[in-house]
């Protein structure tokens, strides 16, 4: 399946967005999900079914003024 | 003491974690500045960095409460989801809110920041909104629900100090009982010094401390400089005019010629 992941394309198997964060190596409470703009809790990042073309946003803590 | 949204806290210096040299550099600075609450920001993870788990661990150290901000947002929906994502990632409602509408001056879309305010005050979020001294604006979002105002006194990174003062002092005689809080635009101690004369609750800056050629210094700097503007309030200020008046007295002066 085709994603934009940070705004970059990629070509990737998993099916979840939990399985896409496996996938990329992305583990533990520090951070945050959106898909297509929208916020998806932690909670339910491992029912959440991705499409073609979705874009996922993976945030963060970072340096802010 | 003062108290944001229920909190009472002890330095009225906030401190922006942005730009410093090195990240021991950073928690030094925080501790010499004595402040209670410093704002992060939600960015891209790079894959396989860690960066943000680095830096979160490196913040929750420091012990001081957390203000995460929107930075870089330009609408609505953005500032929100951002909101949204940060009280995930934090576990605190609240937020600086930013909404920008002027790519130059980073000035905020008042418009923007009023419904973004309205949107996360209904959903039960402590917004701290970062507006322009402008009284009306600053009116709207009392009634979109928000308690705190932190108007700009110059364009954020500027340096410049406080640029229109009128404004500033308006500001505080309109809205006695709000908290105020000075963000953006401080270059120097005695710019802090100056907004805390006049009455405001608190600064919030950034820039001028971890741009400094030793942010340690300058934070402890801005420190002194916060707590000698609030106490000079606290205590009542001459009132400046144009003619001299003696400070010694008159009354039994010698006579020699």
């Amino acid at each position: 399946m085709k994603l934009i992941v940070n705004g970059e394309a990629l070509e990737i198997a998993a099916t979840t967005l939990a399985a896409l964060l496996a996938a990329l190596d992305y583990e533990g409470d520090w951070l945050a999900t959106a898909v297509n703009s929208d916020l998806v809790h932690k909670a339910n990042r491992a029912e959440f079914r991705l499409s073609d073309g979705d874009r996922i946003e993976i945030l963060s803590p970072m340096q802010g003024g | 003491m003062f108290e944001l949204y229920g909190t009472e806290l002890s330095s009225r210096l906030l401190l922006g974690t942005a730009q410093y040299p090195s990240p021991a550099v950073l928690a030094d600075a925080v501790r010499a500045s004595g402040t209670s609450v410093v704002t992060v920001s939600l960015r891209r993870e790079m894959a396989g960095g860690r960066a943000g788990e680095k830096f979160w661990s490196l913040i929750r150290s420091l012990g001081t409460r957390i203000l995460p901000n929107t930075a870089g947002c330009h609408s609505v929906k953005e500032a929100v989801t951002t909101a949204n994502m940060a009280r995930e990632v934090f576990g605190t409602t609240w937020i600086k809110l930013e909404v920008i509408g002027n790519h130059d001056t980073l000035q905020p879309d008042v418009f923007g920041l009023v419904e973004a305010t309205r949107i996360l005050c209904e959903d039960g979020f402590a917004v701290f909104p970062y507006t322009t001294d402008d009284l009306v604006a600053a009116e709207r979002l009392l009634e979109a629900g928000c308690k705190v105002l932190m108007p700009w006194c110059a364009p954020i990174g500027s340096a410049l100090g406080p640029v229109n003062m009128t404004a500033l002092r308006s500001m505080r005689g309109h809205f006695p009982g709000v908290p105020l809080i000075v963000d953006a635009g401080l270059g120097r101690p005695s710019h802090a010094t100056t907004v805390m004369e006049l009455g405001f609750d608190a600064v919030l800056l950034n820039t001028a401390v971890a741009r400094a050629a030793d942010p340690v210094g300058m934070a402890r700097a801005f420190s002194k400089a916060v707590e000698a503007g609030r106490e000079a309030y606290s205590s009542g200020m001459l009132e400046p005019r144009d003619v001299a008046v003696p400070s010694t007295p008159t009354i039994g002066r010698a006579v020699f010629s």
